[in-house]
């Protein structure tokens, strides 16, 4: 039973269309922004734990360090490997190991903060002036309690500025994920690479996105030692 | 065990892609070998040199000059804050898509890449040179230009060093995905992996990897070896 | 026996009305609403798990998504692994038994795989396709019917330089070739079909070869960073008329039918009903059909599974 089929609708005229084009097409974009929702979704979540591991792992690392001063230099050392060698490769060197996925990715996108991240926590930590901490022995304040409560608190715009950077570079570096197979904007920015409004509206979401991310930790800052405040203002 | 026998049998295989020439899993050419890893590299070299040729040539006189002046601050030391806030691939899709695939271009897009962290790093550089030094040097009659050749660049050369290894790192790892743009380096094996093999593949990225490394270690013994002594004690990381 | 006949011809009637619902007749309304001329689902099919792969550009990623949607109307459980790469990328995860099926030109199968010298190609479409089935077999691969069109690889330039150097056939690029950059997928530098090709085929040196993603094939003429490009015939036509296609006068070029070529055992599963569906789905696989299809993705931007499912739903295949 093969009845004619109804036929597909063939354009007549050559399409002259702004997308047609490859053009910057506003009504296209309002159209087909769900396209980019996903891929946004996914690059927040790749930042945001690719984030945190790394600073859970840096800040342990530089507490440690902070102490036994002879675990500085090799920790920076390997840190520092770990951060020259560009996330693309990383995920490739990866591969044999651990396949490709979200899994591939993380681990490059944290091996890279942890430099950034140990050595801003570690600054901020040496840059606490000793009488403010001679002024907490002489009141009695153990180690432990000198560290939590006056140099890891005076150290914190150090360790904010550091995760700035390290979060906007994140948001840059997971746009290379898709060839790791873990998804985020990249893969969309890759999909048509001529299109205008695709890489504009992609590559603009990341942008933004690190911006937003940036402004974030600052204000979270700003909120969490109220004191720098007024030191700035000289 | 056998997880870690496959493994080392990949970085093995990857090995020797580097060194011998074999028929392209697509059938129909060579590929691998040193000759055609040096080829990419070659290619991988000139794009980053062109970038970086041309971003330092930009960027140390302006910086050299607002931080003479002491103008332009805030552009300065936020510029690489915004340029960390551009993806790579974005920049590389936007140039692609408003200018098209070829060298120049792609060199264009690079420049933009490595100018931030060379220009903050020189102003800050400069800013950082002692008053006094600077007002003695005026008072020695010294003309402005003179002052920022002969006081404010020698000793700020530390820190413009640090920013110039910063963008050429990014460089080095950014002109691997070049061949989005048509320019063949050693990111083609990465991207074009069919022609070259996963062991290719793999091969490039060992590659890539080395190169960033020997890039970062011999520009900053370049950075120590411009540092005068008394400056090395002090001196911390600029902008990242 | 009569009623029975009635109804039948009822149906027909129905079938071939396009504008009528009702079916032209009281009596046996009902019947002849079952008889739709599209993809019927069997529960039956739930059991069978297809998975449809797709090389990485436009028309195989349109092609993957028509079949693993009409499979879907039909009734089998469906799996995607689209945009897998090139031939060989697609034959190896075929092979591998990562993916079931993914849709192959007869004329590629020939010259990547097979090994068919240029000057033994069939130039027939129906020859190529049985040449190809007969390399398929062998592999325990089933390639089913092709479909109408042909999607061949075609040189191309802008009118200028076809204008300035009198170019017409392929052959006249002979005396200019070495100063020629030609732009081309990775996998062309070597394929008999295309970069391989024009060198063994036609004697032709370029200057330089560049290799670009697929997508970019008329982007690099218009911007005028290519002298040469390789397009293919069921592009869509405005992109076709920019430019001067060179005429393959040594017959270099095989016949593209595209054809899906499915793993044996999946095949077997699905038996004569996978066989109807494909059938079906490529009836209306025609040339203006495909280049429509391209235009709606590569023009109007839209994804290519929404307009695989354009074409089901426009054709009638799914309601």
């Amino acid at each position: 039973m093969s009845a004619p089929l109804a036929q597909l609708r063939i354009r007549e005229d050559p399409t002259e269309s702004c997308e047609a084009d490859n053009g910057f097409c506003p009504d296209w974009i309002a159209d087909n922004f769900d396209r980019y929702v996903d891929p946004f979704f996914e690059h927040v979540y790749l930042t945001v734990v690719a984030v945190a591991i790394g600073f859970a792992i840096s800040f342990a690392l530089a507490l440690i360090a902070y102490r036994r001063r002879w675990l500085v230099s090799p920790i920076t050392q390997v840190t520092g490997i770990l951060y020259t060698i560009p996330s693309i490769a990383a995920f490739f060197l990866l591969l044999p190991l651990t396949g490709r996925g979200k899994t591939t990715a993380l681990i490059a996108l944290v091996a890279y903060v942890l430099l950034i991240i140990f050595r801003n926590v570690l600054a901020g930590l040496d840059n606490v002036p000793d009488e403010t901490k001679d002024a907490g022995r002489g009141m009695g304040l153990t180690d432990r309690q000198l560290l939590w409560r006056v140099e890891v608190p005076l150290a914190l715009p150090e360790i904010m500025a550091g995760l700035r950077i390290a979060v906007t570079t994140t948001v840059g570096l997971a746009t290379l994920a898709f060839f790791a197979g873990a998804g985020g904007l990249g893969g969309q920015i890759f999909s048509d690479i001529t299109f205008k409004s695709n890489v504009v509206v992609a590559g603009g979401l990341a942008v933004l996105l690190a911006a937003a991310l940036d402004g974030l930790i600052l204000l979270v800052q700003r909120g969490i030692t109220p004191w720098t405040r007024a030191v700035a203002a000289r | 065990m056998s997880t870690t026998m496959a493994v080392l049998g990949e970085f093995g295989d990857a090995v020797d892609f580097i060194f011998d020439e074999r028929e392209s899993p697509a059938g129909g050419a060579r590929v691998g070998g040193l000759g055609e890893m040096w080829e990419l590299m070659w290619e991988h070299l000139k794009l980053s040199g062109a970038a970086m040729g041309i971003a330092s040539a930009i960027s140390v006189p302006i910086g050299l000059w607002l931080g003479h002046t002491g103008r332009g601050g805030f552009l300065a030391i936020n510029a690489s804050n915004v340029g960390r806030a551009v993806p790579t691939l974005a920049l590389i899709a936007f140039f692609v898509a408003f200018l098209g695939v070829g060298f120049w271009n792609l060199t264009l897009a690079l420049v933009l890449l490595a100018i931030p962290p060379i220009l903050t790093n020189t102003y800050t550089g400069v800013r950082q040179v002692d008053r006094d030094t600077v007002d003695s040097a005026r008072g020695m009659g010294m003309t402005g230009v003179q002052i920022v050749r002969r006081v404010e660049l020698p000793l700020a050369l530390p820190l413009i060093f640090g920013g110039i290894r910063i963008s050429a790192v990014n460089v080095v790892a950014t002109a691997t995905i070049a061949p989005l743009a048509g320019i063949v380096t050693l990111g083609d094996p990465i991207i074009n992996v069919n022609t070259y093999g996963d062991e290719g593949r793999l091969a490039a990225a060992i590659v890539v990897a080395l190169l960033a490394v020997v890039t970062e270690v011999s520009l900053a013994a370049l950075q120590r070896g411009v540092t005068p002594r008394g400056l090395k004690l002090d001196r911390r990381e600029a902008t990242t | 026996m009569l009623l029975m006949l009635l109804v039948a011809s009822l149906a027909l009637a129905a079938c071939g009305d396009d504008d009528d619902d009702d079916g032209g007749g009281g009596n046996g309304g009902a019947a002849t609403q079952e008889e739709s001329t599209g993809i019927q689902s069997d529960q039956a099919n739930s059991g069978t798990t297809i998975t449809v792969g797709s090389k990485n550009f436009t028309e195989q990623k349109v092609l993957g998504e028509i079949y693993a949607q009409a499979f879907e109307a039909a009734g089998y459980t469906v799996e995607k692994q689209l945009n897998l790469g090139d031939e060989k990328t697609a034959l190896a995860a075929l092979e591998g038994g990562d993916i079931d099926a993914y849709p192959e030109y007869t004329g590629t199968a020939l010259l990547s795989f097979f090994g068919v010298q240029a000057d033994k190609l069939p130039k027939d479409e129906a020859a190529a396709y049985d040449q190809a089935r007969e390399g398929f077999a062998e592999k325990n691969l089933t390639a089913f019917e092709p479909t109408p069109f042909t999607s061949s690889n075609e040189v191309a330039v802008t009118k200028e330089t076809a204008e300035e150097n009198n170019l017409t056939t392929i052959s006249d690029l002979e005396s200019v070739a070495g100063e020629f950059t030609l732009y081309g997928s990775p996998e062309c530098r070597q394929r008999l079909d295309c970069l391989l090709g024009l060198q063994e085929v036609y004697g032709l040196e370029f200057q330089r070869f560049v290799p670009v993603d697929i997508a970019l094939r008329h982007e690099v003429l218009t911007k005028g960073q290519a002298d040469v490009s390789i397009v293919f015939t069921t592009d869509p036509q405005i992109q076709r008329e920019e430019f001067v296609l060179l005429e393959d006068d040594k017959g270099m070029f095989p016949p593209y039918n595209s054809t899906l070529v499915m793993r044996n055992e999946i095949a077997e599963q699905g038996g004569a009903a996978l066989e109807e569906v494909v059938a079906m789905v490529n009836e209306g696989l025609n040339d203006e059909a495909m280049q429509e299809l391209n235009a709606r993705v590569d023009l109007d931007k839209k994804t290519p599974e929404e307009v695989a499912g354009e074409y089901l739903s426009e054709t009638g295949l799914v309601q």
